[in-house]
């Protein structure tokens, strides 16, 4: 193991991060704040509580779940597909690391932006809504996990797109749809039974009610299978990742 | 033979066919010695990048295997990678960082422990620690090269990869890159470099190899090399054109134009005499008038025109 080149890949996308330190944490805490001002504040007022919660609380970890996913995959995206697109990448590809250092450098740079921006927000959301986290330690696995997997779904984009535009399609096309469809501004149960049936088949579901049950011990589905969906979700990105190193897909001509 | 701890490279029968069935390198076979400096000849497109990049991992080869220091390539990656050094053709630089943190950056990656010193001493050796502070992109092409070498050499490679190091870098810049070359070789860096310039590679290594076409066509002292393809030639222009080659003049190394109006002489320039005197004395001789006279040297490309004539023989 190459720990110089990990402590060096990350220190870089780190000080890439705090360089464009508006982009990068100012802009989504913003965003997520007026969220909660428009849903929790203005909305949630006029709304009932959601098993049993005021529907400004019950937004949050759906809320943070949003940023979490859309920040992780465009940080780690962004972070790799960068070097591969002026040149620069082939100081790592000549570099005595195997895929193991720089994933963790890239992905270990991107997961730890988004974890921190997790928190940031959680922290603002303090401001206008009280409050209580069930399960602290769940929430924080539930955090990283989710941060992890979905910054090496990132990379995998980055690795894959060939221009800007396939860089911003998936998350645009696909991610951004799924998390609004993902159970973070409602609870499923609130759904028609068929619509029910069908958003059990969207992924972030199992997100979005994993981590709201980390916070009040109420979920739309069984925490475990939370828990297996995006364990068996980084396992599938690993394994690409690793398949994508040894073949030299996209990598190595 | 060269006895093989004194090899620090050792190529053996590699091939590439790129995915598109372009075939680059055809059974390339090259041994480099330890400490040498190595310039690498040929047109565009010979394929002189594609070697040095299946031996730094940036290509997979088709076929063959690559030695560095006994080790191979591509089993054993994390010893060959960490003793080489690349400086690559195209500028791909990091923009945003400072020359110091961009050089740093590269001795970590090549598994090497932060070395604040070594920094140092590499951008002083290369003129550029009056600008360690400011972000790459400020800066200009030939200080980007720079940049480039400085983080080839942040890990202290003993074998270093220049590829083209010289285009499109002025004439100063350009005797600071050789004295530079000259300063690694001294303390026992084995470099391999590219060029267009034949002077470069002569002013410079100790071998060259001439690439075709994905085959290594010559590989040879480069002293001796340039004995042999130091040839020059003498273009007479005559006042009225000729039929033919005049008979008393079979015995030169002379050959007539098509229509009729310039001979070609062929001399060695090296030699101790070029008959110059001899030619014109015989052709005033033979009642030909001489209008014009020029000599030109022998360019590359005709060197790789003569050496794969040379090859195929
Ligand atoms: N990634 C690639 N995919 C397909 N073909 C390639 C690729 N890279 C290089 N080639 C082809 O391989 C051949 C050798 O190219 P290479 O870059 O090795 O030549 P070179 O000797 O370095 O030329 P130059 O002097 O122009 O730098 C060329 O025909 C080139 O078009
Ligand atoms: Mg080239």
């Amino acid at each position: 193991m190459n720990r110089h080149a990990i402590a060096a890949i990350y220190r870089f996308e780190m000080a890439r991060t705090f360089r464009t330190l508006m982009q990068s944490i100012a802009s989504p805490v913003l965003q997520t704040t007026l969220y909660f001002v428009v849903f929790g504040a203005a909305i949630g007022a006029r709304m009932g509580e959601v098993d049993g919660v005021s529907y400004g609380a019950f937004i949050i970890p759906g809320l943070i779940m949003l940023s979490l996913l859309s920040e992780s995959i465009g940080n780690a995206s962004f972070g790799i597909y960068l070097p591969k697109w002026s040149g620069t990448l082939y100081q790592v590809l000549s570099a005595p690391v195997s895929w193991i250092e720089v994933v963790i450098g890239y992905v270990g740079a991107a997961a730890s932006k988004s974890i921190l921006l997790g928190l940031l927000i959680l922290a603002t959301a303090r401001l206008f809504v009280p409050y209580e986290i069930a399960h602290p330690l769940w929430m924080i696995a539930f955090l990283v996990l989710t941060a992890v997997s979905f910054s090496l779904f990132g990379f995998i984009l980055g690795l894959w797109a060939d221009n800007f535009e396939q860089l911003q399609v998936v998350p645009l096309m696909v991610v951004t749809p799924l998390t609004f469809l993902g159970g973070a501004f409602y609870s499923i149960s609130m759904l028609p039974p068929v619509w029910q049936t069908i958003t059990l088949f969207n992924p972030v579901v199992y997100l979005v009610s994993g981590f709201r049950w980390s916070f009040y011990g109420i979920s739309d589905v069984n925490v475990v299978v939370s828990l297996a969906a995006i364990v068996g979700f980084l396992a599938a990105c690993l394994l690409l990742v690793w398949w994508i190193f040894r073949t030299g897909w996209r990598l190595r001509p | 033979m060269i006895p093989d701890d004194d090899v620090i490279l050792d190529i053996q029968g590699l091939g590439k066919r790129y995915r598109d069935g372009l075939v680059a390198l055809r059974g390339v076979d090259l041994s480099i010695r330890r400490g040498e400096i190595f310039a690498l000849l040929g047109p565009n497109g010979a394929g002189k990048t594609t070697l040095i990049s299946v031996v730094c991992g940036l290509v997979n080869a088709s076929a063959g295997t690559v030695r560095v220091d006994g080790f191979d390539i591509v089993r054993d990656f994390r010893q060959t990678r960490a003793r080489i050094g690349l400086v690559p053709q195209e500028l791909a630089v990091d923009a945003f960082e400072t020359v110091r943190a961009t050089v740093a950056f590269s001795r970590g990656l090549m598994g090497r422990p932060p070395d604040p010193g070594h920094v140092e001493r590499v951008l002083r050796q290369l003129s550029l620690w009056d600008k360690r502070d400011a972000q790459v992109r400020t800066l200009s092409g030939g200080m980007k090269r720079r940049v480039l070498i400085a983080k080839a050499l942040a890990h202290e490679p003993s074998l270093l990869f220049l590829d083209e190091p010289t285009a499109g870098v002025d004439v100063e810049l350009r005797h600071d890159m050789w004295a530079m070359v000259r300063g690694l070789r001294e303390r026992g860096t084995t470099v391999v470099l590219t060029t267009h310039y034949i002077e470069e590679a002569e002013e410079m290594a100790d071998r060259i190899g001439v690439m075709r076409r994905g085959e290594l066509v010559v590989v040879e002292e480069t002293a001796s090399l340039m004995r042999r393809l130091g040839s020059r030639q003498l273009t007479v222009v005559m006042q009225s054109p000729l039929p033919a080659l005049p008979p008393a003049l079979a015995d030169l190394p002379l050959s007539l134009s098509e229509d009729g109006s310039t001979l070609t002489y062929s001399f060695d320039a090296q030699a101790q005499s070029s008959g110059i005197a001899d030619l014109l004395r015989r052709l005033a001789g033979q009642g030909i008038d001489v209008r014009d006279l020029h000599t030109s040297e022998t360019s590359l490309e005709d060197i790789f025109v003569g050496l794969v004539r040379e090859a195929a023989a």
